[in-house]
């Protein structure tokens, strides 16, 4: 039954300026439409440049359910091609991550192509000959995915032809990313310490609404990180604190922590919490770190660097960065219920080796699927999934610190509990979902 | 204190113990199995050299896996309101390093591994090593290092321990 497809009213009706309708979450239907249009209409980060640092290195992932290949060619150009072959559709490359070699080949019939995506050659090419074979796709190559932008080493695509250009659409929430770079005395990032996959059996904005929701953290983690810092509580005050305990401690911070960390909210559902302060602000020292910075940038712009400890910004609808400890989250749906969280960490080029190992341990410890954070992160999500399909009540609440100058502009800084991030997200949603690609403007 | 010899019949007995311990859920016991300075890794890629300078699945010392069992007893551990069971199946371990004079042995020990949460049951399977020392004539685990077949595979949530 097709009760949203070609109806842009259904679609937008599922949106109220405070809740949403649960079929959001529940409905196939709409989870197809979010691929063919979201995630077509707005940019999606694909991958690091830092993955394919050599000619012929290659990534694959699925972006909207299409097959993406981002491929380094000889003359050094990162390249975005949908990886099928131009004959018959196979996949060109078959892995994750590997080298091409000089030549991008067809396991099938043995087609080659070039780093572009153009023809090389075709076995036994006499055999089109006289047939309308130049005139058709085939004949051209490998389709080469037109709007990529490489922003300081993430690379992002944009699959549908028509919409909104990279710097309208992401526009000043671009300053996460520049902070993340930027903690790089080289100003410079490698990904590194391999990616964790945690298998959601949720909707995959569940876990996007998570990142900016500071009304969790002190009920969800409560067993998790308050055991932690339970079991801190009997040594002595002056007691050196181990790594762990610094990064579990704060998610049981009070509600006030999160109140006056604050949320900053951009056009096109993109928002970051930790405005003034965050649960990474107190992390200690690294003195060579600091000497490193202050040596690459001076003392005053690497102190405002390193200030700056912003929580989570979420780029809308699937990238979520930490810049302050160097890790991203990467929501890469399967289905309206199934989701894989993607969690990827950097090397910051240039500082010691202990800025990664507190990175590595952090998204261990928060991120992987042995997290005791985590399961209770999921445990909420997948309760939500199951209990939408309850009678009585088909609405989810988004009403928290709502005011009607949202009406106007969502853009702004507010209480770090607010629910308008999720508001703005939405906001986003039903745009660029009711085939809004091309109206320009921000959502 | 007097010191029994350990045999190899006694590695053999303290592995599978190891194992029966954790799918009895006596968590308590099994912690007192590890040394102070133990590290218990689940590392995320084959071949890994360490579990600092790359991520793990898990990479624990007594203080984490403390926070786990602890965790584990909280009745606000909601992703445990309905609680998880595991069963462990294992090979019969070999006995890959042995040094009986400083007391320091290493087994390997081939697994299939059940843990299930009412209909949801996942499988997973692997090889654990365990690096044991003699502390006072008893054996203790110094690490517990598990391998896991498809350690690069998007995963559920794996709540017990391996």
């Amino acid at each position: 039954m097709n009760r949203y497809r070609g109806n842009p009213d259904a679609i937008r009706a599922l949106v109220r300026e405070d809740e949403v309708h649960r079929d959001v979450y529940t409905d196939p239907e709409l989870f197809a439409l979010e691929q063919e249009h979201l995630f077509r209409n707005t940019w999606i980060y694909l991958g690091h440049d830092s993955q394919v640092p050599k000619p012929g290195d290659f990534y694959t992932a699925d972006i909207a359910g299409r097959p993406l290949l981002m491929l380094r060619g000889g003359d050094g150009v990162l390249r975005v091609l949908y990886n099928r072959c131009a004959h018959k559709g196979a996949k060109i490359v078959n892995a994750v991550t590997g080298n091409t070699g000089t030549v991008l080949r067809c396991p099938y019939h043995g087609w080659t192509y070039r780093a572009d995506g153009g023809v090389r050659t075709i076995p036994l090419k006499g055999g089109y000959e006289g047939t309308r074979f130049d005139s058709c796709q085939a004949s051209v190559g490998m389709v080469a995915v037109a709007n990529v932008e490489n922003y300081r080493g993430f690379v992002f695509v944009r699959l549908s032809e028509q919409g909104m250009d990279f710097r309208d659409y992401f526009g000043a929430s671009l300053t996460s990313i520049d902070n993340m770079v930027d903690r790089s005395p080289e100003g410079r990032l490698e990904v590194a310490g391999g990616v964790l996959r945690y298998l959601h059996n949720c909707n995959w904005k569940m876990f996007i609404e998570n990142l900016n929701d500071a009304m969790h953290p002190m009920v969800a983690h409560e067993s998790s990180a308050g055991t932690a810092k339970s079991l801190w509580s009997s040594q002595p005050p002056d007691a050196p604190k181990p790594m762990v305990i610094e990064q579990f401690v704060p998610f049981v911070s009070g509600y006030d922590f999160f109140d006056n960390m604050g949320v900053k909210i951009y056009d096109n559902g993109h928002s970051y919490t930790g405005v003034n302060f965050s649960i990474h602000s107190k992390y200690s020292a690294v003195p060579a770190y600091e000497a490193a910075m202050i040596a690459s940038y001076g003392a005053e712009r690497a102190h405002a660097i390193l200030a700056e400890a912003r929580h989570n910004t979420v780029y809308y609808p699937s990238l979520t960065i930490k810049g302050a400890i160097q890790a991203i989250r990467v929501a890469r749906p399967l289905a309206v219920d199934r989701t894989v969280l993607e969690s990827w960490t950097f090397r910051l080029v240039g500082a010691p080796e202990e800025l990664l190992q507190r990175t590595l341990m952090y998204s261990r410890l928060i991120n992987a699927p042995t997290s005791v954070v985590g399961h209770d992160d999921l445990l909420c999500y997948r309760a939500i999934q199951e209990g939408l399909a309850a009678d009585g009540n088909e609405w989810v609440s988004l009403h928290r610190n709502f005011s009607a100058d949202e009406r106007q502009s969502i853009a702004g800084v507010y209480t770090g509990t607010s629910e308008v991030s999720m508001r703005g997200q939405f906001r986003a949603w039903a745009r660029f979902m009711a085939g809004a690609a091309a109206q320009g403007g921000a959502a | 204190m007097t010191t029994t010899a350990i045999t190899p019949d006694a590695i053999r007995e303290f592995i599978y113990l190891e194992a029966r311990l954790i799918d009895e859920k006596r968590f308590a016991e099994w912690y007192d199995l590890f040394t102070d300075d133990a590290r218990y890794w689940i590392p995320l890629t084959r071949h890994q050299p360490d579990g600092v300078n790359h991520t793990s699945l898990m990479y624990e010392d007594k203080l984490l896996l403390k926070v786990r069992i602890e965790r584990l007893k909280n009745p606000r551990s909601f992703s445990q309101q309905q609680p998880s069971f595991c069963q462990h199946v294992m090979q019969a371990p070999s006995l890959e390093v042995s040094d009986d004079s400083p007391g320091h042995w290493v087994t390997r020990t081939p697994f299939a591994y059940f843990e299930t949460q009412l209909d949801t049951q996942i499988v997973l399977a692997g090889v654990s090593w365990l690096h044991l020392v003699a502390v006072s004539g008893e054996l203790r685990i110094q690490m517990k290092k598990v391998e896991l077949v498809n350690c690069d595979a998007a995963l559920p949530s794996i709540q017990l321990f391996l």
